[in-house]
């Protein structure tokens, strides 16, 4: 047991997934806009526009998220110089941050149009009816209605997304969970499964109670119909 | 004829399976034709799988004490031995010998045997060929590159140069990429690690081992507890020593990087390790 | 079929503004493509060199189709231990036996919530010291942490596919005198299968897809084999591109293959409720099931 406890003065855990759940708030900001602006440019009436964000989402959600968070770093760092400035470390974060948003982008994107699949026709229709064109209709009536429907799958996307800040570990960003408890379990053979169970413990913590705040959220905005 | 479908079922499973299983690396069990040496699979220079071809220095040693051990080239079976699961490799008799630049420490020799040292290496520095870097002191507000959670790199920020931007990548292979590129300027390891990855075509000419190593790593053969192999063994690296096979194995393997292994410990001599 | 929602048929006027914008969004998209690929030349990526390495049969042979191999390997072991996974938890979360129950919650719960990477990373160290599993440990460790993730999600659409049956099954198989057990594994369950068969497609994706994660761990899969082989020739970047254009394809494949069921089994199992978990959501929790039923994620709403 004592044994066990001096991993936490050897090893900072706390400051590990301050890490991960930084690079979520940063990515799921990301995310949300970006996956905003692609649910928009889908269910927009413009054909080009439809096949730019359909062809995103076809390529992206179908990419392994390693590749993309390794591009970043060894392609768009490594081979072309591309800089998201910051002191050493910061840019490692941002482009990690960039890859996650990108990456999740495509699933709020596929949540918000589940989400405007709720919404009745009605609506639409009346909202037309008192002169709304496509822009004030949706900002005013549709999307308000389709994020109170997309919360359960925009939540998972969540609940995805901490857990796959870890997958920053492949671009650099060697101060998150996954890479410390890496280092820890090799440095510690004595202890390696209590180690994994603190980790482990630590990430259900998150995300349980981000779960239940989706549940809860998606019950208390549904819309009465 | 039920029961003749279902054989078939079964025999076609059981083919399935072992097509499955068996590119897993470790197929047969010891029959006394082959020797099994673990090496490893992604280390240029080293120990490298290419295709049907496995080339490097610890390849090309291990060979040559396979030779003297009495198995020709086609009665080695080679199987991908990662650092993580060499002493349990070791341990469950799933390889016979491993050449995987397996450095000799009393926490492993409590575990396993050791036979060598075949070769001493030491913690130096990758850098440009006309880089001004020549020591881990130069390091002090430059980037260097290691392996997610390399204690070398750690080392050299804590004794020698702690403004060290570090940098740490999946694979050493990662690290060379990122130096090519420019965004590196130096990457750390033990020096024949680095002049392995220099040697590759890609890289010829453009990279240098600064040549100050300020470690000592000696790479042992890599054996199961209590065997009788390890005299021969080390009869076999001796003579590969003093036949000229050995440096001729160093040369081959790091051609075109101008790296010479630290003198004063190479080539090793070979003390009473067995015992 | 949104766009029914949102926009009236546009007259003479507006669909001439929406060429309008058409034209311009194509010369958009075009123009990023453009500026992507002009970007890479002026770096110096477009040349032949960088690229011709991917047309010859070397390097398909020893190294993109054998890490093809291991990828598919690692993913359809990781499928067959889901399902079985998947079926006793799942099957564990409906028991009425409190214990059971209890269980079998805990550990869906446990291991939907922590990272797969999370998983290999321990099964590695785990297994390459204590446990002699022949051959590839790397592999197995993939495998392992693919399995418990990927099963408890399986167990959860296992039993939400047997919530969102209709009660009467259930209740015909009690009157025709089965057991609670027995209704469940001769009516409710394969019922709930069929009906999860594209979930369960969606779910080989995401399989196939964390399968790349073992990359961290150098198992020897795809993406590993396509970074080892081009990191001496210096086109790291083209390898990534070749890597994710094979995966693409194939999780493409699937999920048109998914939707090809999907419609299938709607037009054969005519039952509203019946809708089955969208495929959207990999590498995520599916719509917790029992919570919240169908409200926001029903992709066809008819009410």
């Amino acid at each position: 047991m004592e044994n066990y406890l001096t991993i936490f003065t050897e090893y900072d855990i706390p400051g590990a997934f301050w890490v991960n759940i930084q690079l979520t708030f940063w990515a799921a900001i990301g995310a949300l806009v970006l996956g905003t602006i692609l649910a928009m440019l889908r269910i927009s009436p413009v054909a080009s526009f439809q096949a730019i964000g359909t062809s995103y989402v076809n390529l992206i959600r179908n990419t392994p998220l390693t590749i993309i968070i390794l591009f970043g770093v060894l392609a768009l760092y490594g081979q072309l110089g591309f800089n998201l400035g910051g002191e050493f470390h910061e840019n490692f974060f941002r482009l990690a941050v960039m890859g996650l948003a990108l990456y999740h982008a495509a699933f709020v994107c596929e949540a918000i149009r589940s989400g405007v699949n709720t919404v009745p026709l009605g609506q639409a229709e009346a909202a037309r009816a008192i002169g709304l064109s496509f822009m004030p209709a949706a900002r005013l009536v549709i999307l308000p209605q389709a994020f109170r429907g997309a919360i359960v799958p925009l939540g998972n996307t969540l609940i995805a997304l901490i857990k796959n800040s870890t997958v920053a570990a492949v671009g650099s960003v060697a101060t998150e969970a996954s890479s410390v408890m890496k280092t820890m379990i090799e440095f510690r053979a004595d202890i390696v499964i209590p180690i994994f169970l603190t980790f482990a413990i630590g990430f259900v913590i998150i995300v349980i109670p981000v779960g239940l705040l989706t549940t809860w959220l998606s019950k208390k905005l549904a819309v009465a119909r | 004829m039920r029961k003749t479908r279902f054989g078939t079922v079964a025999a076609m499973a059981a083919v399935a399976a072992l097509a499955l299983t068996s590119c897993g690396g470790s197929g047969g069990d010891a029959d006394g034709d082959t020797i099994r040496i673990g090496i490893k699979f992604d280390q240029p220079g080293l120990g490298f799988k290419d295709g049907d071809n496995y080339t490097g220095f610890d390849v090309d040693v291990a060979k040559y004490v396979a030779n003297e051990l009495g198995y020709t080239d086609e009665n080695i079976e080679w199987v991908s031995a990662p650092s993580a699961n060499r002493e349990t490799m070791l341990q469950n008799n799933q390889v016979d010998m491993i050449f995987a630049t397996y450095s000799i420490t009393d926490e492993r020799n409590q575990v396993v045997d050791f036979a060598g040292p075949y070769f001493v290496a030491g913690q130096d520095l990758l850098v440009a060929n006309d880089s001004d870097i020549s020591g881990p002191e130069d390091l002090n507000g430059k980037t260097l590159c290691s392996v997610t959670g390399s204690t070398s790199a750690q080392k050299v920020k804590d004794a020698y140069a702690e403004n060290t931007n570090l940098q740490e990548l999946p694979g050493y292979a990662e690290c060379v990429t990122q130096m090519s590129g420019g965004t590196i300027d130096a990457v750390t390891t033990d020096d024949i690690i680095l002049a392995g990855l220099a040697a590759q075509p890609a890289y010829q000419g453009k990279f240098k081992v600064t040549g100050a190593p300020f470690t000592e790593e000696n790479y042992g053969v890599g054996l199961p507890e209590g065997t009788d192999k390890c005299a021969d063994i080390n009869a076999a690296i001796t003579k590969m020593i003093d036949s000229g096979a050995w440096e001729e194995a160093l040369n081959a393997n790091t051609e075109g990087t101008g790296y010479t292994p630290n003198p004063d410990t190479n080539p090793p001599t070979l003390g009473d390790s067995c015992a | 079929m949104s766009a029914s929602i949102l926009f009236d048929t546009p007259g003479p006027k507006a669909r001439r503004r929406i060429l309008a914008i058409n034209i311009l969004g194509a010369l958009l998209g075009l123009g990023l493509l453009a500026w992507v690929i002009f970007g890479l030349a002026a770096k110096g990526q477009m040349q032949a060199s960088q690229w011709d390495d991917f047309v010859q049969a070397n390097t398909w042979k020893n190294y993109l189709l054998p890490g093809l191999y291991n990828t598919l390997q690692a993913a359809i072991y990781g499928v067959i231990g889901s399902v079985i996974f998947g079926l006793i938890f799942g099957v564990g979360r409906l028991s009425q036996n409190k214990l059971i129950n209890g269980i079998s919650t805990v550990v869906v719960e446990f291991f939907r919530a922590v990272p797969v990477l999370l998983m290999i990373v321990f099964f590695n160290v785990f297994f390459s010291r204590t446990l002699a599993l022949g051959g590839d440990t790397a592999m197995w460790a993939v495998v392992a942490a693919l399995v418990f993730y990927n099963g408890s999600v399986v167990a959860e659409l296992v039993r939400s596919g047997v919530h969102n049956l209709p009660k009467g099954q259930r209740e015909a198989g009690i009157a025709i005198g089965l057991t609670r057990g027995r209704s469940l594994r001769y009516i409710e369950i394969p019922q709930a299968l069929v009906a999860m068969l594209p979930a369960l497609i969606g779910q080989f994706i995401v399989i196939l897809k964390d399968s790349a994660l073992g990359y961290i761990i150098s198992f020897n899969e795809l993406l590993f084999y396509a970074r080892t082989y081009t990191s001496p020739n210096g086109n790291v970047l083209q390898g990534l591109i070749v890597a994710a254009a094979i995966f693409i394809l194939i999780n493409f494949a699937l999920g048109k293959l998914a939707e090809i069921v999907s419609r299938r089994l709607s037009s054969r199992v005519k039952k509203e409720k019946n809708a089955p978990v969208p495929v959207g959501v990999p590498a995520g929790l599916p719509p917790a099931a029992g919570d919240t039923p169908d409200k926001g994620t029903d992709p066809n709403p008819k009410k």
